[in-house]
């Protein structure tokens, strides 16, 4: 089938698209996108978040024809050009990213938990990135992150 | 930062050694554009697929792949007669098959691979292989397969390695005995990277792999012998490494991939999802451990006798150097002048284990820690006094006979710990500060706090004689009117921040501050394996020792342009300098259009066997050392447990990169979280109950509590810079810790980790 998406404010199309592909495969696989990540591919790990209208999504459990019309925004098009978003910038200063492979999603979480709330406490932090593993860094340094683009912002 | 010896800087510039600056692959990870393993592309590329074994234990009578081979979009499906090389492989011993031949040993056990167009159809090809398989009886107990009359596995026998320790007398008497059977379940590494990787085959019957691994050399070793090629047709490069913590030290896909790109003549990309990734990799070994430990009633050690299984599964993998470890580490951090130790390392059918951070310490960490808490108990000490008392030291001699000859402050980690603040009580009205948390079980009643300490020890760097190595290269010259360094090596960067370290050392030794990291390659040599917490300590002493010799060779070159005497030059950030006269010239200019290629092997110090009766021998380099204090809050009605501080006093004896080193602590100490309360692959007759992160659970960000972390500089006089690894030790000391504050709140035994709620209730 084919699928057209916005992602990351471009009109995107995939084509031969097999009903079974996740909107994840289509980002990795199909449209050059492999920023999001593929931990688990059963919605526990959170490192496949993307924004679906605007809304956390985990890729992974997104079918590819539902993203059909939609508007996608990846780990890939947050920054402005060379500037980093806050949140990136944060995680990079404050040591929250070891192998990285955790941190495009957790990037996408903090960065809707901002949104939200632009100066969250350490337990509104915790709830909102419960859903993001990360086996490298023990958390402390994301919260850390998160905290010091709160005060970026 | 508690810095007891400063650092020895000889160049001064910013972002050296001892400062934290950014990664230098940063940018690239928190944008999504680093290049993973399961990123790889390349036009016109296959997929590959794995057909594992249902069975624990099998004879296979036959393999019909011609409905696979028949399937649209397949390109190949290879069984064991296609391995043209040795059909075996494995880091110690090859006893493990690329493919199955006649029997399986493990459920998972790869028996057939296929190569198609999309990754859908590989996996529906792979279920169209038929194999026919006579069902055999599966060895599921460690101690069963050493003592008991059952099925032999592998010719020799069910046991990889024995390892006896004997010191001083083997029938002391003691006023006071514990005695204790405890268990260790099998932890899994959980990267979140999942295995995978890309072959390309070059059109001259030879491959290129892009992979996540632990050491390329040794995965290059393996490859070449299965496909019976020489090392210059196989050449690896490492690809962006999702973690990794001893998971990837042994091939998953390494081989596979590669025969499918040279059969097929196309690039094959596999990547396994986190189902199979559970069966694609060796776990931690599961243990049973009795102890005894015997002491004098005021609370000194007389003796520790004690016999180990560690449950090596399937194949052998790195159980040798486990066994080794859990042997030589049996007592702790603690002087003990009677020691009897056997341990033994043990092929079962269960899933292969080998190397995960701390390997063979942490099982046995768990042992001798809840040990000294049940001793402290029957001699009317406190947990940390009873450790005091037999803490070891520098110049204590380990039961190998090995003197430790550099810092070993036990007593004052546990000092430093008891001085920390402890947390306040929990607040009854904030759900999420209690077990439970919004799940809304609890509002405080049935609710107590516990403390806990522990202390580990750990051996760094490769032990036992092993001719332990690391390859560097490092090259000056100046570049757009700057001077510049690029550093080479085939060190595996799996997240630690290796490469922010190497970067650290050439501004360190040579005041340059652009410095670039070469990918790592197989075109270079081997710098060992990115385990037993030996980088920082191994490559970087190859880049520095490489770094030393361009240092030399530009200050000769500088001395004849100068005409001055090389002894009266040095660098200084960036400048020539000498200290009569100051800065004599910049370095960009004294380079000229020269350039500096230095390539060094370095090796660590030397270190012996043990010996095979009695265990003696100076097996290990350095020795590591941490220990926490946990505070947890446990619902004794439902069993659920609340780590609500865990602090951590290590001592690091340099620390290179001080974010790193605390990045380190804090990710070293969740994963001993896990361990104490909730990680545990089950297995049943052989056969993993619960292979994915649904069911497998490593700790969120709600599991994981503030820590406080005192970090100790005591060098380490015969390592680079006075560094002691960092990465393992943290990992050990934390799970005893946290069961001993469950024990505190609970007064239950809790003779097993991970500790679930039906043993608290
Ligand atoms: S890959 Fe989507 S939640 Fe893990
Ligand atoms: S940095 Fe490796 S999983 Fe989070």
């Amino acid at each position: 089938m084919r699928v057209n998406l916005t992602v990351n404010g471009e009109r995107r199309r995939a084509d031969d698209v097999w009903e079974g592909e996740s909107l994840l495969y289509v980002l990795r696989e199909r449209l050059g996108l492999p920023g999001s990540k593929n931990a688990c591919e059963q919605g526990e790990c959170g490192s496949c978040t993307v924004y679906l209208d605007d809304v956390p999504a985990c890729a992974c459990l997104v079918a590819a024809g539902q993203a059909e019309g939609r508007e996608v925004r990846t780990v890939e098009g947050l920054a402005d050009g060379d500037a980093l978003d806050p949140v990136q910038q944060s995680f990079v200063d404050a040591g929250a990213v070891q192998c990285g492979f955790c941190t495009p999603g957790l990037v996408v979480a903090a960065h809707d938990l901002l949104r939200r709330e632009p100066d969250p406490s350490d337990e509104e932090i915790r709830e909102a990135l419960a859903g993001n593993l990360c086996r490298c860094t023990g958390y402390e340094k994301i919260l850390d992150a998160v905290h010091s683009a709160a005060g970026a912002r | 930062m508690t810095s007891t010896v400063a650092g020895r800087t000889t160049a001064a510039t910013a972002n050296g050694v001892g400062s934290s600056p950014a990664r230098p692959d940063g940018t690239r990870k928190v944008r999504g554009e680093f290049a993973y393993s399961s990123d790889l592309w390349h036009e016109d590329m296959l997929w590959g697929a794995t057909l594992r074994s249902p069975h624990p234990h099998a004879r296979i009578t036959g393999v019909d792949v011609s409905a696979a081979v028949a399937v649209p979009g397949v390109h190949a499906v290879l069984t064991h007669g296609d391995v043209p090389g040795l059909n075996r492989y494995g880091l110690e011993h090859p006893d493990q098959p690329v493919l199955a031949d006649d029997v399986v040993r493990y459920r998972g056990e790869p028996v057939a691979v296929v190569a198609a167009d999309h990754p859908e159809t590989a996996q529906r090809a792979m279920k169209l292989i038929e194999v026919t398989y006579d069902e055999l009886e599966p060895v599921t107990d460690a101690e069963d397969a050493v003592h008991g009359d059952v099925a032999e596995l592998h010719p020799g026998g069910n046991v990889v390695r024995h390892a006896p320790i004997r010191r001083g007398e083997q029938t002391p008497q003691a006023d006071v005995v514990v005695t204790g059977r405890y268990e260790v379940g099998m932890q899994d590494q959980a990267f979140l990277g999942p295995e995978s990787g890309l072959a390309v085959p070059d059109g001259h019957g030879g491959v290129d792999l892009y992979v996540a691994t632990q050491w390329l050399h040794v995965d290059q070793q393996q490859i070449v012998a299965a496909l019976g090629l020489t090392p210059e047709q196989v050449r690896l490069t490492l690809a962006g490494v999702g973690g990794a913590f001893g998971g990837r030290e042994d091939l998953s896909m390494q081989i596979h991939a590669s025969l499918l790109a040279l059969y097929t003549g196309k690039p094959v990309k596999m990547v396994y999802n986190r189902e199979e990734s559970f069966y694609g990799h060796v776990h931690r070994h599961p243990a049973t451990m009795y102890y005894e430990h015997g002491a004098t009633r005021d609370g000194r050690l007389v003796h520790v006798t004690a016999r180990i299984y560690l449950d090596g599964g399937a194949y052998a993998s790195s159980t040798g150097a486990v066994v080794g470890n859990a042997a030589t580490l049996g007592v702790g951090p603690y002087d003990v002048p009677n020691v009897s130790i056997d341990c033994w390392g043990t092929y079962t059918n269960n899933p292969p284990c080998g190397a995960m951070r701390g390997f063979g310490a942490v099982q046995a960490a768990f042992g001798y820690e809840s040990q000294m808490d049940k001793l402290a108990d029957a001699c009317g000490l406190s947990p940390t006094e009873i450790r005091r008392r037999n803490a070891m030291s520098e110049g204590t001699v380990m039961p190998t006979g090995q003197t430790v000859d550099s810092a070993a402050p036990v007593a004052e980690l546990l000092d430093r710990l008891e001085g920390m603040p402890l947390p306040q009580p929990g607040s009854t009205a904030d759900l999420r500060t209690l077990p439970g948390g919004v799940s809304n079980t609890t509002h405080g009643e049935g609710v107590v706090r516990g403390v806990g300490y522990a202390v580990g020890i750990k051996n760094i760097c490769f032990s036992e004689g092993f001719d332990d190595y690391s390859t560097a290269r490092v090259r000056l010259a100046a570049v757009g009117g700057q001077p510049a360094v690029t550093v080479q090596t085939a060190a595996a960067e799996v997240g630690q921040g290796l490469v922010t370290i190497l970067q650290q050392i050439i501004r360190t030794e040579l005041g340059v501050e652009q410095v670039t990291i070469l990918p790592m390659d197989t075109s270079i040599g081997s710098a060992g394996s990115t385990s037993a917490s030996r980088q920082s300590y191994m490559t970087g002493g190859a880049v520095r020792a490489a770094a030393l010799k361009v240092r030399g060779a530009l200050l000769s070159h500088a001395a004849t342009r100068l005409s001055r005497t090389t002894a009266e030059l040095h660098l200084d950030g960036g400048k020539l300098a000498s200290v009569a006269d100051g800065v004599l010239a910049d370095l960009v200019d004294v380079l000229g259009e020269a350039e500096f290629d230095e390539t060094v092997e370095w090796r660590h110090r030397p270190t012996e066997a043990l010996d095979p009766e009695t265990g003696r021998g100076n097996a290990h380099v350095q020795y590591g050392f941490a220990a926490h204090r946990a505070v947890v809050d446990v619902d004794t009605e439902l069993g659920l447990v609340k780590v609500v501080s865990l602090d951590c006093v290590q001592d690091v004896g340099k620390a290179l990169n001080p974010q790193a080193v605390v990045g380190q602590i804090q990710g070293g100490s969740a994963q001993g979280l896990g361990l104490a309360v909730m990680e545990e692959i089950q297995t049943e007759g052989g056969v993993i109950r619960n292979p994915s992160f649904t069911d497998y659970l490593i700790p969120t960000v709600l599991d994981m509590p503030p820590m406080n972390i005192d970090v100790l500089e005591l060098a380490d006089p015969h390592a680079p810079y006075g560094l002691r690894g960092v990465g393992e030790p943290p990992t050990i000391s934390s799970t005893p810790a946290i069961v001993a504050a469950i024990r505190a709140a609970t007064g239950k035994e809790l003779l097993r980790v991970p500790v679930r709620p039906d043993h608290i209730v």
